[in-house]
């Protein structure tokens, strides 16, 4: 078998003497949409956070498409082809959709039109709307223009944390619809979620997460069909 | 701020360090003549009177800075109204000041402050639209009929034998007596702004003290009929005697004689005994009120507050309210040591309040002395302003010193003339060292 | 004709000294606004950052005086600006470096920046001292008119003249490049944007790879830049005092706040706002409405000169507390 794109082994460490994470192990295919899902106080996020280098992990590994990564920057990883949309404050509100593509591309010293063209193709709502202010949005497209700014570095793997926090069912589903397109273009995708049910509808791969541990992993469908997790974590 | 929690073990031992090192600054100031002391006891009192008197500004500050965390950056401004006390309280009466238009005057003053009570009723009160219209019009004729009582009231009093008077005059009480009174004025001016400035972001206070600050002194300097404004107020009665008086007292004489001084220096440096065993007792009240108002659960809250504000506004602390209450006992206190400021000098100079030198040398005083720390603030507040007056002597010798290379010409020359200046300098310096290497000051808050 | 009159006094008294005055205040205020967006503090030491680059210019202005060089009717203080600015910007780099640096890694409340601005300010102030000492300095040569008061009879035949100094148009001209340039650079260079990112969002911009302490170095070039052309070009206007332009930080912090601090178009606002209040409210009107047929008794004027502070104040009372966040909601509080 081929190593996965995303390697996240055995992570140990926390942001205090205490661990939060206590040897969780992600890993994603390319093209893959993984979700992370767990109760309150798992370590689902700072599982993401570790992966994204924001959190200095005492023991374990983190490889992207066979490059051992784990003493790199954030920032560093993002040159690597990671890209991360925050839970919140994840857009620039006074300045426009364009100019928050446009940030979002900082880092790149080539012509990133097209790219940005293809963020509206993906997001057409928020292409109706790229000379207002980002903070004038609505939530649903807000959480949009934080994911095209995400994919304006061209990440071959993107992370997204809680994306759907505090938007309605309806924008829920739509937002869902447009991650499964961004899969589809060969971006592998890391989730957090709290909306467990939904996102792990869509998941290729989930994983249960418990005291910054892996529980339960299995594709999204069996672990929806599993009784287990379906008591414990599913509400039944 | 949260790193000046707990002291260290040496930490009993700063505090008498220092004390000692002040000590001995005033001993050579004292006993020693050379290029950096003048060996002059005169000299060195003098000093020190003004220095117990910053250590009451110092600590007036470290209340609202080191209990609270308020940034107050109008201490010149509180000073000066607490300078207005002896003015208004103990100078002899003006002759036919209050017949040509004191209860004018305070009428129109009344006009002032209930138009701007009233309108701020309106604005309670009315709902939106009405209020637009109506707050305007009562502002309006507020002022109008403010002005109009005002203006010639002034006139008159002003009129009123303007060579050597033209002010409203005092009430000729003791001058003790008018300390509390300063005090009081600059609380009010406190509560008033506190009013409106606490509880918004901390820079916003820092913000309008300053402008509260840069306009009483400018209604000191320009309102006349007050207290002279730059014709200066001289003849504020003193406490203690004064040193013609002892001169001409055999007994004094004889005494001075018996220590071997000529009657001159003695009767100056007696009276400047007599100032600093009063300043003094002011002082060491205040500390003692201080400590056992800072022991108290109040004073528990009060830090609690400081240190975490959401935490104490969780447990239902109403942190505004004490917010503008140590506000406002701070500003008193700064208040107190203007009162007692002018009646050293004998004189209110408007012209001299300068926020440099009683804003933000204050403020030296208090970071260098240690913040939260009232015994730290007048240990600083007394070293600062030794070095203050020193530097303005041992900056040339410096300079001297460092151009003695330079051939004579313009630039050594300007260099030479300039160096009294070096003491800002050198006191930015000592606050930008102490915040960041020592921000606990000489002597941490316990 | 007397209401012609009575326009012309109220644009030479009224109009024209607070549009110069205003565009001052509204360079300073950008300055002000723009460090306290991006490093969110309120920088005491502005004034005297103003104070000290103009006190630079002065001096390189003399060195250029005395090499005989001159503009014909123009300052040669505007040649010494650049210059000027580059010296104080150093200048102030230096201090980013050795004082701000150091809170802004340890995140330190802004209250601590604010006091370490105070300790700057301190130190800038007795340079200033030091280079150029307290006196009153006037440094403008070339023209001093550019409409004079008889020219302006001779060709209208009023009664009422007007001037305009060469010093007022040269300040709302410097003032109205600077701004376009300042917005262009903002809303269209990269950087510009970069700084508006900065400003939004600090760890968003952290993550979209833009680094921070460019953005700081950038802020605090422009800051000063602005600082130094706002401080000359109201030197040329009334004079240089260093004291003055330690006063002058109040009317800078109400303009600011007016606005919004953190908004940069609300500083230029703040400005003209606090600027045409404060000459409006000193202003004695009895001229203007004699010649509207009134005979008023009084000067009609609301406050004495000496009180014009108390303008910036109050202006700046009623914004706390009715609207916080200025009118062009700053992101203060």
């Amino acid at each position: 078998m081929a190593e996965p794109y995303l390697s996240a082994s055995a992570m140990r460490g926390g942001y205090g003497k205490a661990d939060i994470l206590n040897g969780c192990t992600l890993t994603v295919d390319q093209g893959q949409i993984a979700v992370i899902v767990g109760p309150n106080g798992a370590g689902k996020s700072t599982a993401m956070k570790a992966v994204f280098g924001m959190l200095n992990l005492r023991e374990g590994a983190v490889k992207l498409g066979g490059e051992d990564i784990t003493r790199l920057t954030p920032q560093e990883r993002v040159h690597k082809g990671m890209g991360f949309v925050p839970q919140t404050h994840n857009i620039f509100p006074t300045m426009t959709v364009e100019e928050n593509l446009e940030m979002g591309a900082f880092i790149r010293t080539d012509d990133y039109r097209e790219t940005i063209e293809q963020v509206y193709h993906l997001f057409p709502a928020v292409a109706d709307k790229r000379k207002q202010n980002a903070g004038e949005l609505s939530g649903g497209q807000r959480q949009q223009v934080a994911v095209g700014r995400a994919l304006m570095t061209k990440p071959r793997l993107l992370m997204l944390d809680e994306p759907t926090a505090g938007v309605s069912p309806i924008v829920m589903d739509e937002l869902f619809d447009r991650i499964i397109e961004v899969a589809r273009t060969g971006i592998s995708i890391l989730m957090v979620e709290q909306n467990a049910r939904q996102a792990l509808e869509i998941a290729d791969i989930g994983y249960v997460l418990v005291q910054g541990a892996n529980r339960y992993t299995d594709s999204g469908k069996a672990l929806m069909a599993d009784p287990e997790v379906r008591r414990t974590f599913l509400g039944g | 701020m949260s790193n000046t929690r707990q002291a260290d073990a040496h930490g009993r031992w700063r505090a008498p360090i220092v004390f000692l090192l002040i000590a001995a600054l005033f001993m050579l100031e004292g006993t020693t003549r050379n290029a950096l002391f003048s060996g002059s006891w005169n000299s060195a009192l003098a000093i020190l009177n003004m220095g117990l008197i910053s250590a009451v500004m110092a600590l007036g500050v470290n209340m609202q800075w080191g209990y609270a965390g308020l940034f107050n950056t109008g201490v010149v401004g509180f000073l000066a109204l607490g300078a207005l006390g002896p003015v208004l309280v103990s100078t002899a009466p003006v002759q036919g000041a209050w017949s040509a238009g004191g209860l004018r005057v305070l009428l129109a003053l009344a006009v002032g402050l209930g138009t701007l009570a009233l309108a701020t009723q309106v604005w309670k009160r009315v709902k939106a639209p009405l209020s637009f219209i109506l707050i305007p019009l009562v502002l309006l004729v507020g002022c109008v009929l403010y002005r109009f009582l005002f203006d010639p009231a002034v006139m008159a009093i002003e009129a009123n034998n303007s060579a050597s008077a033209g002010n409203i005059g005092g009430l000729g009480l003791p001058v003790l007596l008018s300390w509390p009174v300063g005090a009081l004025f600059a609380a009010a001016a406190a509560w008033g702004v506190g009013k409106v400035a606490l509880g918004l972001r901390s820079d916003y206070l820092a913000i309008a003290t300053l402008g509260i600050g840069e306009i009483i002194v400018a209604v000191l300097r320009n309102e006349e009929w007050l207290a002279r404004g730059v014709k200066n107020m001289s003849g504020i009665p003193r406490p203690v005697p004064y040193e013609l008086d002892l001169q001409n007292n055999a007994g004094f004489v004889a005494k001075a004689a018996a220590w071997g001084m000529d009657p001159a220096t003695a009767s100056a440096i007696w009276v400047k005994l007599l100032y600093a065993g009063l300043f003094g007792t002011v002082l060491l009240g205040l500390i003692l009120l201080a400590e056992l108002a800072l022991k108290s659960p109040w004073g528990r809250m009060m830090r609690a507050i400081r240190d975490n504000e959401t935490a104490a506004a969780a447990m239902g602390k109403n942190i505004k309210g004490r917010h503008l209450q140590i506000f406002v006992i701070g500003s008193a206190v700064i208040g107190l040591a203007g009162a007692m400021m002018v009646t050293l000098d004998g004189l209110l100079s408007p012209g001299g309040f300068n926020p440099l030198r009683y804003t933000f040398l204050v403020w030296v005083m208090v970071i260098v002395g240690g913040s939260g720390n009232n015994w730290g603030s007048v240990l600083g507040a007394v070293l600062i302003w030794f070095l203050w007056i020193k530097a303005e002597v041992w900056g040339p010798e410096l300079m001297n010193l460092v151009t003695m290379p330079l051939p004579e010409g313009a630039l050594r020359q300007h260099l030479l003339d300039s160096a009294p200046h070096m003491r800002f300098v050198a006191m930015g310096l000592t606050l930008l060292l102490v915040l960041r290497f020592a921000p606990r000051g000489l002597v941490p808050e316990k | 004709m007397d209401f012609l009159n009575a326009l012309v006094a109220i644009l030479n008294f009224v109009v024209i000294p607070a549009a110069a005055y205003g565009a001052q205040l509204a360079l300073g205020a950008l300055g002000v606004t723009l460090i306290y967006g991006i490093l969110r503090f309120s920088n005491f030491a502005h004034g005297d950052t103003m104070a000290f680059g103009t006190g630079l210019v002065i001096l390189v202005t003399w060195g250029l005086q005395a090499l005989g060089i001159s503009l014909g009717p123009l300052p040669v203080a505007l040649l010494a600006l650049p210059i000027g600015i580059a010296l104080c910007s150093a200048f102030v780099l230096g201090t980013d470096r050795v004082v701000y640096r150091f809170y802004r890694k340890k995140k330190s409340d802004s209250i601590i920046m604010v006091m370490a601005s105070v300790g700057v300010m301190f130190v800038m102030n007795g340079l200033t001292r030091l280079l150029i000492g307290v006196d009153e300095i006037r440094f403008d040569d070339g023209a001093r008119f550019l409409i004079s008061v008889q020219d302006f009879k001779a060709w209208t035949g009023l009664t009422e003249g007007l001037a305009l100094r060469l010093s007022q148009a040269l300040t709302l001209v410097v003032t109205a490049l600077c701004c376009w340039a300042l917005f262009r650079f903002l809303n269209k260079s990269r950087s510009g944007k970069a700084m508006r990112a900065y400003a939004d969002n600090e760890d968003l911009a952290l993550l979209s790879g833009i680094d921070p302490e460019r953005i700081v170095r950038l802020t605090w070039i422009i800051a000063t830049a602005l600082a130094v052309t706002a401080g000359t070009l109201y030197g040329l206007d009334k004079s240089f005092k260093a004291f003055n332009y330690f006063q002058i930080l109040l009317p800078i912090f109400a303009a600011a706040i007016v606005g919004g601090l953190g908004s940069p178009i609300g500083a230029v606002a703040g400005g003209f706002i606090v600027a045409f209040s404060e000459v409006a409210v000193t202003y004695p009107w009895k001229k203007i409405a004699t010649y509207l047929g009134f005979q008023p008794e009084g000067l009609l004027q609301l406050l004495s000169t000496e009180y014009k502070f108390a303008v910036s104040f109050v202006i700046l009372i009623v914004v706390l507390l009715f609207r916080p966040t200025g009118l062009f909601r700053g992101k203060a509080y």
